[in-house]
């Protein structure tokens, strides 16, 4: 850590002389260098720095690797022909012993001979990191303040290095996303190694129990995921209900008849309802609105479950009207302002003009609204894990008690776990139809989107 | 030439309507549309300073003028589609045939079918060519049936000369017509209604010289069955299509006559200047 500050230190250092150096061949007549004084500076600056900072995080990765390879080669025999998990945590004493730390296992003279081995060959690692780095960041310097010349593309190399710099920061992100849909995809494939995969897809059966031990009483589970999607259509589809018209009718009274300083206010209000924390939505629901449905449904002679679908889905629903009246919004004052001219010009009046011209010509931007905010409501989670009940029933009532997939994957992973059970990798698949589902809407959200930019460019 | 042009409009302003008022005096025959001293704000800028100007029937009226000179304006007074604009205040007298526009007991939405617009840009709604034009007399319903609406919607298209290149493709969308057939359509679907008059803010701006040909003559077909308010950019249209022309300046009527006088002989400086191309 320190040795990066080293370099940092080094590289402002070699801005301050690349810039010098070159203001002095310029000779006070800037104009006469091909890049302005600040480019040498800063390719003064990534000569000195790129280098050692690339040296650093390789030798972070590959050192260690050698490290733990010479050794393993210096335990004693019976230790090298450890299985994995075991052979690990005798290194993890190697390494504690190196520093002098007790270690958690029998220390044998074998072992606390390793121990100083490694230890040796960590300092001996670190001393030529640094001293390598320095040359290098030195070098950097000498070879910029060298190369700096009035003909020298300073602008076009540092223009060149900020471009793999922004490169990196895109990559990484499109990675992790590529991380994370293999991780699930795999971990999902072991599942259908012990699961069948269309007994997953097609069973209406859910009860993820697997017994511990052979004499135990219980099922050898079952995972069909039928009641759990079921579970999640109906709670979405109730939040939709209450999104959509909301949402869609906000947005048209926001667009077409609000006042410029009633929008300006009541605009910014509404989107606040995206930023409220799910889990406070998730307590309201479960504590005020559940309860007020149950006691409200008793009084009319109605049998409501304390944890409905009901209440779960109109909560979630209350919470993404903003998605789908922000979106809509900005569909609808897209729609140009000539459209809404020739329908009042016709003596057409301000609902005609919205219901036959400017809906119809803002449909595809209104459904992208609808899709991203149904897709938010299948993935949601926090609302329906505090709203919604666990059992699996595989119904459509929305006043008894379902349960979502996501509220599934909350309850196999919580708590203590073993990760290779038909159980705990059940979580996985789950995960994976979601993510799929998900997907699926918003691709074709993207598509419908698209087709709408090309109508009003 | 900015100093002259300066030192006239002092010298108009100190009483504009006066030569208004001696163009309007002609033989006795009731305007269509009559407007005294219609004044207009747009929040705190005024934009006409009390216009005084008489549409007859069955005629062309061009409204020419230097752009910002408020004949757009005005226009959109005739047919009250000013009201959507936030902040616009109007005073004065807006009449068609005898009856003030601005009264408490006219609906705008029968004021707009009875004083139709034709605007700048072609604006075809995204809908096929049928309901282009079918989209006014549903909304008013005026037609029983589908036979009297593919009726309406064929005069309709006939009236506006378009009938012939459409005929075989009224279901095609109409944003896909080039910006002449376009413009056609729009004047199609505005006379769809059977209105009395129909107002045209720069009809042919936006469109090439053949296209505008075509809408010209359309113009001065149309002017047989309606009255017609053109403003235009374009002396020589004004000058091709028009029976009376109306010059505005700096958000006042400055002269109105016979198109022939106006361009031949105009009574003020200022237009003469405008019309031979010292200003604009």
């Amino acid at each position: 850590m320190s040795l990066v500050l080293i370099v940092l230190v080094l590289a402002g250092i070699a801005y301050y002389l690349g810039h010098r150096r070159s203001l002095r061949i310029a000779g006070g007549r800037i104009a006469d260098l091909h890049s302005l004084p600040g480019h040498y500076a800063w390719y003064a600056a990534l000569l000195a720095a790129g280098p050692a900072l690339a040296l650093i995080v390789l030798w972070s990765i590959v050192s260690p690797l050698v490290l733990r390879w010479a050794t393993i080669g210096r335990l004693p025999a019976d230790a090298q022909a450890l299985s994995g998990p075991r052979l690990d945590f005798l290194m993890q004493d190697v390494a504690r012993i190196a520093q002098g730390l007790p270690a958690r296992g029998d220390v044998t003279p074998g072992l606390a001979q390793a121990g100083a081995f490694y230890g040796s060959l960590g300092t001996a690692s670190t001393l030529l990191l640094w001293l390598l780095v320095l040359v290098l960041a030195v070098g950097g310097i000498y070879l910029a303040l060298r190369w700096i010349a009035p003909d020298l593309r300073a602008r076009n190399h540092v223009e060149r290095v900020v471009r793999y710099l922004l490169l990196a920061a895109a990559v990484i992100s499109i990675l992790t996303t590529a991380g994370i849909v293999f991780s699930v995809l795999f971990e999902s494939l072991r599942f259908f190694n012990r699961v069948p995969v269309t007994d997953f897809l097609f069973g209406l059966h859910w009860s993820p129990q697997t017994a511990l031990r052979a004499d135990q009483v219980g099922s050898s589970g079952s995972f069909g995921a039928i009641p759990l999607f079921v579970g999640t259509l109906l709670i979405s589809t109730i939040a939709m209900l209450v999104a959509g018209p909301i949402g869609l009718l906000s947005a048209m009274y926001l667009a077409e008849y609000a006042s410029p300083g009633f929008r300006n206010v009541a605009k910014p209000l509404m989107e606040i309802l995206a930023g409220i924390p799910t889990v406070v939505y998730g307590f309201f629901a479960a504590l005020t609105v559940a309860p007020f449905l149950r006691d409200a449904g008793q009084a009319i002679g109605l049998d409501v479950a304390s944890e409905s679908a009901l209440a779960a889905g109109g909560v979630m629903g209350i919470m993404i009207i903003p998605f789908v009246s922000s979106l809509s919004d900005d569909a609808l004052t897209a729609v140009p302002a000539a459209m809404r001219d020739a329908s009042l010009g016709l003596g057409a009046t301000r609902a005609e003009t919205i219901r036959q011209v400017i809906v119809p010509a803002a449909l595809p931007g209104i459904i992208a609204g609808f899709l991203l905010a149904v897709s938010r409501a299948i993935g949601e989670t926090m609302i329906v894990v505090m709203a919604a009940g666990l059992t699996a029933n595989l119904t459509v009532n929305p006043l008894a008690a379902v349960t979502t997939v996501t509220v599934q994957i909350v309850t196999l992973l919580v708590g203590d776990q073993e990760f290779d059970s038909a159980k705990t990798l059940a979580a996985f698949a789950l995960g994976l139809m979601l993510f799929v589902t998900t997907l699926i809407l918003n691709v074709v959200a993207l598509y419908v989107m698209r087709k709408y930019r090309e109508k009003y460019d | 030439m900015q100093g002259e042009t300066a030192l006239n409009a002092t010298a108009l302003a100190l009483d504009p309507p006066q030569a208004a008022r001696a163009a309007e005096a002609g033989p006795k025959t009731a305007p269509k549309m009559a407007t005294r001293g219609v004044k207009l704000w747009y929040g705190a800028k005024q934009a006409l300073f009390g216009i005084d100007l008489d549409i007859k029937a069955n005629e062309a009226t061009a409204l020419i003028g230097p752009s910002g000179c408020g004949k757009s304006t005005y226009l959109r007074c005739l047919n009250r589609m000013n009201d959507v604009i936030e902040g616009c205040r109007i005073e004065g007298e807006i009449t068609l045939d005898g009856e003030d526009v601005y009264d408490r007991r006219i609906d705008v939405v029968q004021l707009r079918a009875r004083v139709g617009m034709v605007f700048q840009k072609p604006n075809p709604f995204p809908k096929s060519i049928y309901d282009n034009v079918a989209y006014g007399p549903r909304i008013h319903g005026l037609a029983r049936g589908k036979a009297e609406m593919d009726e309406i919607v064929e005069q309709s298209l006939k009236g506006a000369g378009l009938w012939k290149e459409v005929a075989d493709r009224l279901h095609a969308p109409g944003t896909g017509l080039s910006g002449g057939q376009q413009q056609r359509l729009c004047i199609a679907r505005a006379i769809a209604v059977s209105p009395e008059v129909i107002l045209m803010d720069e009809p042919c701006s936006a469109l090439d010289p053949i296209a505008t040909a075509h809408v010209e003559e359309l113009i001065d077909e149309l002017r047989h069955d309606f009255t017609i308010v053109i403003v235009t950019h374009n002396m020589q249209q004004a000058a091709r299509v028009s029976q009376r022309t109306a010059f505005f300046h700096l958000g006042k009527l400055i002269e109105v006559g016979e198109t022939d006088q106006v361009f031949t002989n105009p009574r003020e400086r200022m237009t003469q200047e405008y019309i031979t191309g010292r200003f604009g």
